[in-house]
Formats: structure tokens, sequence, C-alpha cells
């Protein structure tokens, strides 16, 4: 979708804030360029949108060189969020948004449709916000009418310079999340520049790690951890940052192995027995392979035991599952979702390799927690 | 001579003379009308241009604000030899006379505009004409206002001196009862003079209120 060959910015005197470089962003990726002030982050991504000329090398935007399209038609077609937002003080929200498609001349009904629908898009009721100023909102407020009046027209790639970095901690938060949900479904091309590590590694499908305007690494978050390539980026990204961050936790480390199970064909009366030994209220049944077939719960067995012979009967399917891959993260998600408070872990041949309960994901989450007792807030 | 009360002589010579000071009234409006109507279309033009071409802001308020400095009196003589006495050289004075306070805050006022505004503008494709005439001249527009009331208030005073050289209006009055040393003339003349430059200075506050941008006013 974008792509840099050996792209350099050298000023007249002599400065060269970006120097040779080559990169590409796949079509609905969400690529985040980070680095140190002066990196020059903010110099690549304005080169993209022509806002900063490039001189030398060829900068292709959906396989178009941009140095010979007119930038004003260039940058109608890219959507574009600034940390300082930018709104226009004199237009309502409903003009803010509606600025790019009647620049490109679309008609009124068609506009005002494509205002409201941003509008809910971004969680504010056009009812109430629709026709208020910029003023009249807050920060957080103010930053979802950017995001809806860059992606007013629909475009395919959307240019972001740190826009969430000037928001509070728990606005900033949540803006993340809502926008990480917007993307799942949109799935636009969004290159982003920040330089909060944790915003990188939470939203960036690939993160770019850039140092005195060359690039040091490209590679997905996961790999930026485990696999640093260079000095810099492992000092940058903070060694500690993967036992922080539950998105990078393995299940495995969250997970209990040796789970109770049993057998389907025993009966119920076995089944009770087992749980008042192993201290439990379900137990998970297993094949003679080790497969998890599924899950029975006292609950269940106390209404239905005298009526059945094997547990089979009032066996449930023990939804969620989760693979062995997964983080922890996912585990925190799914839990919630979980009938009995637990999520069976099975390997890639559908075996049981253990359970997340509700109290081993707090107990070691917690102790994360205090062996990082310094740790910076707003991590997990 | 005869010396009756102030205000008796008012009455007086007001009764004698109401049909000229109406004429010299408007005629004094109409200095100042023309004088800046042709300064403001100029002034924020230049304003303007300085805005964007930095190189001109040198010469540009240099040479108004060198203007500005020159008495208004030696202004209005500096025109005689130029283009001779009445309307036309009053009005070329005044004008140039009005000048640097719209420049400097048409100037002023677009510079203060949020840079963050103006790269979200240019970086959604708007065009550098559309920038100005619908984020910077908006955004812009209460302080190039206070630029044009500045001026419009001195222009009203300083077009009592165009009686000197033949352009008429209130001044007429002011310098005939110098010359007699009647004080009713005096203020025949300059008591309009003072409140023509309010009234046109609430007009144009009220003016302003009514055009500026709703979305500022909170």
């Amino acid at each position: 979708m974008v792509v840099f060959e050996q792209v350099s910015k050298t000023y007249k005197n002599g400065f060269q804030p970006v120097k040779s470089l080559s990169f590409r962003v796949r079509r609905g990726e969400f690529l985040v360029l980070i680095g140190p002030s002066g990196c020059g982050k903010t110099t690549t991504l304005k080169m993209i949108n022509r806002l900063i000329p490039h001189t030398s090398g060829t900068i292709t935007v959906d396989g178009k060189d941009i140095a010979r399209q007119d930038p004003v038609e260039l940058r109608r077609n890219i959507g574009y969020v600034i940390q300082q937002i930018g709104l226009f003080p004199h237009y309502t929200i409903e003009e803010n948004i509606a600025l790019v498609p009647s620049l490109k001349g679309w008609d009124r009904r068609r506009i005002r449709q494509r205002v409201e629908e941003l509008m809910h898009l971004v969680g504010l009721d056009p009812a109430v916000f629709a026709r208020r100023y910029p003023k009249e909102l807050s920060g957080g407020q103010q930053q979802r009418v950017g995001v809806a009046r860059a992606m007013a027209a629909d475009p395919e790639l959307i240019l972001m310079d740190e826009p969430f970095g000037a928001l509070d901690p728990i606005t900033r938060e949540q803006l993340q999340e809502e926008f990480m949900r917007l993307q799942k479904e949109l799935r636009k091309t969004v290159v982003f520049v920040t330089h909060d590590m944790d915003e990188a590694i939470r939203l960036g499908d690939r993160i770019a790690i850039l140092k005195d305007g060359e690039l040091l690494q490209l590679d997905t978050p996961e790999q930026l951890l485990t696999n640093p390539v260079h000095g810099f980026v492992e000092q940058f990204i903070g060694k500690n940052r993967i036992f922080q961050n539950p998105d990078l936790l393995p299940i495995t480390e969250v997970m209990r192995t040796e789970p109770a199970t049993i057998s389907p064909h025993r009966s119920p009366e076995r089944a009770i027995t087992h749980m008042r030994q192993r201290r439990t209220d379900t137990l998970l049944c297993v094949d003679d392979k080790g497969r998890l077939l599924g899950i029975i719960s006292a609950w269940d067995l106390q209404g239905d035991a005298r009526r059945i012979e094997t547990v089979r009967e009032i066996m449930q399917p023990a939804e969620p599952v989760l693979p062995l891959t997964a983080s922890a993260k996912d585990a925190l998600v799914h839990i919630t979702e979980s009938r009995f408070g637990l999520i069976p872990v099975v390997d890639d041949q559908g075996k049981l390799s253990g359970v997340v309960t509700r109290g081993s994901l707090l107990t070691v989450l917690a102790g994360r927690w205090k062996e990082n007792g310094n740790g910076e807030v707003g991590n997990p | 001579m005869n010396r009756k009360p102030l205000w008796e002589q008012i009455v007086q010579q007001l009764e004698m003379r109401s049909a000229e000071l109406g004429l010299a009234i408007l005629q004094h409006i109409k200095l100042v009308a023309i004088s800046m109507g042709i300064a403001i279309v100029i002034g924020v033009a230049l304003g303007i241009a300085v805005s964007r071409i930095r190189k001109l802001e040198a010469p540009v308020i240099g040479t108004a604000s060198t203007l500005q400095t020159i008495p208004s009196l030696a202004l209005l003589g500096f025109m005689i030899p130029l283009f001779g006495i009445g309307e036309k050289p009053a009005i070329i004075a005044l004008f140039l006379y009005s000048l640097l306070p719209i420049i400097r805050n048409t100037y002023a006022g677009i510079a203060g505009v949020d840079k963050s505004v103006i790269e979200a503008a240019t970086g959604m494709g708007m065009t550098n004409a559309q920038i100005l005439f619908r984020i910077q001249l908006p955004l812009a527009f209460s302080v190039i206002m206070a630029g044009i009331r500045t001026s419009a208030v001195i222009n009203v005073g300083t077009a009592t001196l165009a009686a000197f050289i033949g352009a008429g209006g209130l001044g007429d009055f002011i310098f005939l009862g110098i010359s007699r040393s009647m004080d009713a003339l005096v203020l025949i003349g300059a008591v309009p003079a003072a409140l023509l430059a309010l009234l046109l200075d609430f007009l144009l506050g009220r003016l302003e209120r009514a055009v500026a941008p709703k979305g500022l006013k909170m």
C-alpha cells in the first residue's frame, strides 16, 4: 500500500532527519513508527502526504509515485489525524467531519448520511453532538471527531501522528481500545507514529523502530521483544516489558497442569467422590487419549445423580477453549465468558494440557506485579 | 463684540448654520467612508500578502509605520504639491493614515491562527485559497475587526484636519471657530465629530459580533 524506496530528506543546511529509508506497509496493516524524539518518525509520516517533501528516493501509495500526484488530491484520499487534533473551532462537529467529503463534492444527502454513520462509529450521538462546536467537547470527544473526520471519505490509508498522546491515560486507553475495535472491522491501512512503546505493542501489527533517521528493525511486536536485532532496540523496548504485558505472556505461565478429569463412562457417584478428593466443583471429561470432550459440574450432578448412569448424560461443551499458543491476555478476555470460571487449554491435537482459572490467573499476574514492583503504571 | 453665554451662542449658530452643518457631516462621512473603504481593501490584502510572503513583512509594515509617524497635518500638507487641494488629496492622506492598524492586525490575526488547525486543513487536502477564505480569515476576523475599528476612530478624528486642504467636513466649523475665537463654532464641529467616532466604533462592534463565527464566541 505504501512503499518507501531509499527515501531521504535533506534540508538545505545539510541536516538529514531521514536517511535512505526503505520499507513497505501492507494493505490493511497497522504499522507503528516509533523511536526517541528526533528519530525522524514524524518526518517519515508527513512525507507520505507530502506535508514534508522528500528530497530523494521514491514513495508510492497504492502503486502510484506520490511525487507525480497533485498534493491536494493525494491528501484528500489519505486520512490524517494529529496529536493537537486541529478541529476547526468555527465549524460544528458535523461540518468538521463533513470537510473532506464536501471538498470532494459529494452531494448533501450523502454527506449527511456519512457524518451520521461516522458519529455512531466513534461513539458520539449525532442528536447531541452534531450541532455543537469543538470547544464544547472534552479532549477525548474532540479526538473522536478527529478520527471520524479522517475516515470521512473512507480513505484506504490513514496517517496518525501521536493521535492519543495529549489525552489523559484513562481516555487514551479507552480510545486505543475503541480504535482497535474499529480497525478490526474496517481493516484500513494505518501508519501510526508514537513514542509510547506500550501503545505500539498494543496497537501495532508491526512496529518500525527508528533512530537518527534510520530504520533499525521492522517486525511484529512478538519478534521485536523476543529477537531484538540491535542493542538499541533491546534497550528502547525494555527487556522486562514482555513480562509486564499479558499480551506477551504465554498462557502456559498462567495455567495449572493436571486438572481434575474424568472419563465420560464413569458413574455419577464416582464423579462426586472424585470432586471431593480434588476439592473442585467441576470435572473435565476426556477420552482415553486425553482429548477434551466436555465438562460436568457439581450442580448438575446433584440434580440428576439418581436419574443417570454415566456422567456423559450431563456433560456440557467446555466453552471457551484456548490453544497452547494463546496468551495470558486471551485468557483474561475469555474467562469472563466462561460459565464455570475456567478455561481448558488444549494442544493442537485437542489433548487437554491444563486449565486456567480465575484464581490461577490472578495469582500469576499479581505475582508479576510484585516482581516489577516499580513497574510503570498502565501495564495491566 | 457681544458675548452671550456659550449655550445661547450654540443655539444661535445652530439655527443659522443647520443646513451647513448637515452638509458638513455628510461630507465628513464621505471622506471617512471612502478612505476607510480603500484602506480596508488594500490593508487586508497587504496583511494577507505579508502573512504569506514573509519577505514582505519588513518593507510593508515599515512603510506603513513610517506613514503613521508623520504628523497628520504634515501628511495632509504633503498631499498639496502632489495632488493639489480638495477632496482627493484628503482621501489619499486619510487612506494612508488608516493603513497600518489594518495591515498589522490582519497579519497578526492570520499568524495567530492555531498552527495545528492549519496543519490539519493542509493535511486533509484544502487548497491555499480554501485555507485562507474558510479558515484563516474567519478565525482572524475579530482581530482584523479590532484593527479596522482603531483605524476608523483615528480616521474620523484626522478627517477634521482635512478642512485645511479644502476638503470640507466638520473641520470647517472648528477652524472657523478658532479663527473667529468663537467656542460655539468649535464645539459645533468637534462634538459631532466625536459622536461620529463613537457611533462608528459602536456600529462596527455590533457588526463584528453579528458576523463573527459562532463557535468562537463561547
